[in-house]
């Protein structure tokens, strides 16, 4: 009888099953249901709807950060559609994609060495817009012309793309302190 | 009661029926507590009219204990039994201690955190500031006229979990019941923000005593989201008086001085920083047991160039925070300053270089996170009015996660992410028929858990024996809303289970704070044992009519049985608090609370329902 606590984000935000999402409205669901379910509005209240306040808020921010970023979205949709995209382990890419990645990574770590700030802030410009190349194919391929298959393959691309991106951040962090 | 405020979460049923809740800005140096009258949010004054009460105790050989101003003055002809700035040990061992040659502390290396040698035994950094909070809590309940329903104690953002867990331990220790653990920034940002309206994006910058902070957050329509908080728990102005202590020493050419000669010259040294804020040239002059004299004067300019990097050392913490929330220093609207030692212009001066605009001043940087404190408190405590329908949505400031094999962390929720937050990751067997894992929890970015703090550690007992990697051990950290990490483990196919709670690397166990409130109670005598007993009444009656308002309002989501069971357990809870047996009270309280449990789930899940406005109720239930 009750709400199954992990199921559909998107029915919970009210929103379609697709890539393609409308920000506004997720972000405006997202402060209506905190407004509902925060801990804070149920801290004079007992413990047990203390505690279950807890596991819903948790809930939604769960929720919440999975609808905002394209890879935990698509990553998302995929599961949700039962494709196992074997994230982890079928690192079977093509050797092109491979080749840039080396280049990139290469690159980084040049300019990490170098410490040279403001290179590592150009690669992250180009990185950044090497990923929207990415997600607007990945829009194609759940929503227009829907191939499961070829977005688990796109996704993964994405997920190298995320790593170097966080591989910059880190640099970047190591030259500042 | 909860039926109504299922429409209205958070607004008291009974507006008459206020409660009294503060909000307490524990503080390196200095602590202050604050309430909110009719709707504005003030300090409580001592009874020479201060708001703020010198975060020093002293521990006297006849067993009793000075907090506050009378306890400051002590401090250079009793140094050993006068701690001062001791939330810098909150939470920490010993090798984590900056400075230690300079306190003149007796510190005894117990497992966990440090504890100081007093004239009184070893007192734990949780005892001593628990001395700080019961006198404030004795300020509050004295001007308010009352008991305390609860209280909201802020902490550094930039806490980590041993430190929040000590701060929350002594807090209990001090009798409060804590509604929040608040982040002090965050509860900067609520004064600041429901004062001046203000909208858009703010940094707050908070250079207090002891600690760090810096927290970048979204000011809209009532929501103040933080978007990410960074920080040092360990720099604050004390490491201003440190300096100039160490160049005091230096220009006068004399010896590392005694205890007393230490906090003396410290002292002088705090002064003439101090000074400096207002004049361009300070005096430090001091006469030390040996005769000596030291008489020295320091220019502005001289202070600020031998403390440049400890300005330059915030300024870190300040890119890293605006990295994570993806802004520029360019994005940020105004930028909130907080503590004391935003007081010194280099500092000033240094923001406003960095931001590209002057600093917001305009609010009184001692009291802004106790008023701030107090509003939430107001809030949390079931005061909220209509027009105080605003939503906190905080983060936690460092990583968390578990070792992994070769001594590496692997991270399991990131830095800033938003509270409360929950994640799952699964582990399996290594060997054949193995039947126990061992966790070690960490906090911390670095790459190795050595450079981490550790956490807690515990063991998962009993896996059935299987090949290596066909268990499936499922590890599950939840973060709520006061930041505080607890890990459970549970391996699926046979739901054999081990938790912590994360407490027994650095807090204290919950023997060792029975042991202390029993020993607080040999002192205290009957009076506190009265006030114990009427604390679970208040509890137990609170919890009664809570129910009987639920039962009243959504009793029909009961089966006719589970409605008798909640009734008995009801009886019997009323019989209870009618008595003056506090432990018969307290297992009514708790079976009343599991036997409700499910009840309360359900009408949790029917207000959700009835939040999803226009959403069909059979798309949900799945
Ligand atoms: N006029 C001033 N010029 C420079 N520093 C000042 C001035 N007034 C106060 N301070 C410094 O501010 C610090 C205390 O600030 P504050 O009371 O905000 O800290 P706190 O809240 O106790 O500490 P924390 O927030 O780190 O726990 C002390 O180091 C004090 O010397
Ligand atoms: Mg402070």
């Amino acid at each position: 009888m009750s709400i199954d606590l992990h199921k559909d984000y998107f029915a919970l935000f009210e929103l379609p099953r697709s890539y393609r999402i409308d920000r506004e409205a997720l972000e405006r669901r997202y402060l209506q249901l905190q407004q509902q379910v925060h801990p804070d509005r149920h801290a004079h209240l007992p413990d047990a709807e203390r505690r279950r306040a807890l596991q819903w808020a948790t809930r939604v921010n769960e929720g919440f950060q999975t609808l905002r970023r394209s890879l935990a979205r698509a990553r998302y949709l995929l599961d949700l559609a039962g494709v196992d995209a074997a994230l982890e382990t079928n690192t079977a890419m093509s050797p092109e994609f491979l080749m840039e990645q080396m280049e990139w990574r290469e690159a980084v770590s040049e300019a990490h060495q170098a410490g040279d700030v403001d290179e590592l802030e150009h690669l992250h410009r180009r990185l950044r817009s090497a990923a929207l190349t990415v997600e607007d194919e990945l829009a194609v391929l759940f929503d227009d012309r829907p191939d499961l298959d070829a977005a688990a393959e796109t996704v993964r691309r994405l997920m190298f793309l995320e790593k170097l991106d966080q591989e910059i951040d880190e640099a970047l962090a190591a030259l500042e302190s | 009661m909860a039926l109504l405020q299922l429409s209205e979460p958070g607004m008291s049923a009974e507006p008459h029926q206020h409660r009294l809740a503060v909000g307490i800005d524990l503080g390196t140096t200095n602590s202050l507590v604050a309430t909110v009258r009719n709707g504005i949010s003030v300090c409580l004054n001592d009874a020479d009219g201060r708001a703020m009460l010198p975060s020093v105790v002293r521990y006297l050989a006849d067993g009793g204990v000075v907090v506050g101003r009378e306890a400051m003055q002590a401090q250079s002809i009793d140094p050993r039994n006068t701690i001062t700035s001791v939330k810098r040990f909150m939470g920490r061992g010993l090798k984590d201690v900056t400075h230690i040659e300079s306190t003149p502390y007796d510190f005894v290396d117990a497992p966990g955190m440090v504890r100081l040698r007093t004239v009184q035994g070893p007192k734990s950094p949780v005892e001593v500031s628990a001395e700080i909070l019961k006198n404030l809590r004795q300020r509050a309940e004295a001007s308010l006229g009352g008991e305390l329903t609860g209280a909201v104690i802020t902490v550094p953002a930039y806490f980590d979990d041993a430190q929040r867990q000590a701060t929350k331990d002594a807090a209990g220790l001090a009798g409060l019941n804590v509604l929040r653990l608040l982040n002090e920034p965050t509860a900067a940002a609520i004064a600041y923000g429901l004062d001046n309206a203000a909208e858009g994006v703010y940094a707050v910058y908070d250079l207090g005593g002891g600690t760090f902070d810096i927290s970048i957050l979204r000011l809209t329509r009532g929501v103040f989201e933080v978007l990410a908080t960074n920080g040092d728990a360990a720099l604050g102005g004390d490491d201003f008086d440190h300096r100039l202590f160490c160049w005091s020493l230096d220009q006068a050419r004399i010896q590392p001085p005694s205890a007393q000669d230490l906090r003396r010259l410290l002292a002088r040294s705090r002064e003439a920083k101090e000074l400096l804020s207002h004049a361009s040239e300070a005096p430090i002059v001091c006469k030390l047991g040996s005769g000596e004299e030291v008489n020295l004067t320091v220019g502005r300019d001289e202070f600020a160039s031998i403390t440049d990097n400890l300005v330059r050392k915030t300024l870190a913490p300040v890119r890293k925070a605006l990295r994570d929330a993806g802004l520029r220093a360019e994005d940020i609207k105004g930028v909130v300053m907080v503590g004391g030692a935003t007081r010194m212009p280099h500092v000033q001066k240094a923001v406003a270089d960095f931001f590209g605009q002057e600093p917001l001043t305009n609010l009184d940087p001692d009291k802004v996170v106790a008023l701030g404190a107090a509003k939430q408190a107001n809030a949390l405590a079931g005061n909220r009015s209509a027009d105080e329908d605003w939503l906190l949505l905080d983060v936690i400031p460092l990583s968390l996660g578990l070792e992994t094999m070769g001594g590496l962390a692997e991270k399991v929720i990131p830095r800033n992410s938003t509270i409360p937050v929950a994640r799952a990751q699964e582990f399996t067997t290594y060997k054949d028929g193995q039947t126990a894992m061992a966790f070690h929890v960490v906090q911390g970015e670095r790459e190795l858990v050595s450079d981490c703090r550790s956490l807690a550690r515990f063991e998962l007992r009993g896996i059935p024996p299987m090949v290596a990697g066909a268990a499936r051990i499922r590890v599950t950290f939840q973060v709520d809303a006061d930041g505080l990490l607890s890990v459970a483990a549970r391996e699926m196919s046979s739901g054999v289970e081990a938790s912590v709670t994360v407490k027994p690397s650095y807090g204290l166990t919950d023997d060792e704070i029975a042991e202390m409130l029993k020993s607080g109670f040999d002192h205290a005598g009957d009076d506190m044992g009265a006030r114990a007993l009427r604390e679970q009444q208040v509890d137990g009656e609170r919890l009664a009519e809570a129910t009987r308002h639920a039962l009243a309002a959504d009793g029909e989501l009961l089966e006719p049985a589970a409605r008798e069971k909640i009734e008995g357990l009801l009886g019997e809870l009323d019989a209870a608090v009618a008595g003056s047996d506090v432990g018969k009270i307290k297992q009514a309280l708790t079976a009343l609370n599991r036997g409700t449990e499910d009840f309360a789930a359900a009408r949790m899940d029917k207000s959700i329902r009835s939040a999803l406005a226009g959403q069909k109720i059979d798309q949900l239930e799945v």
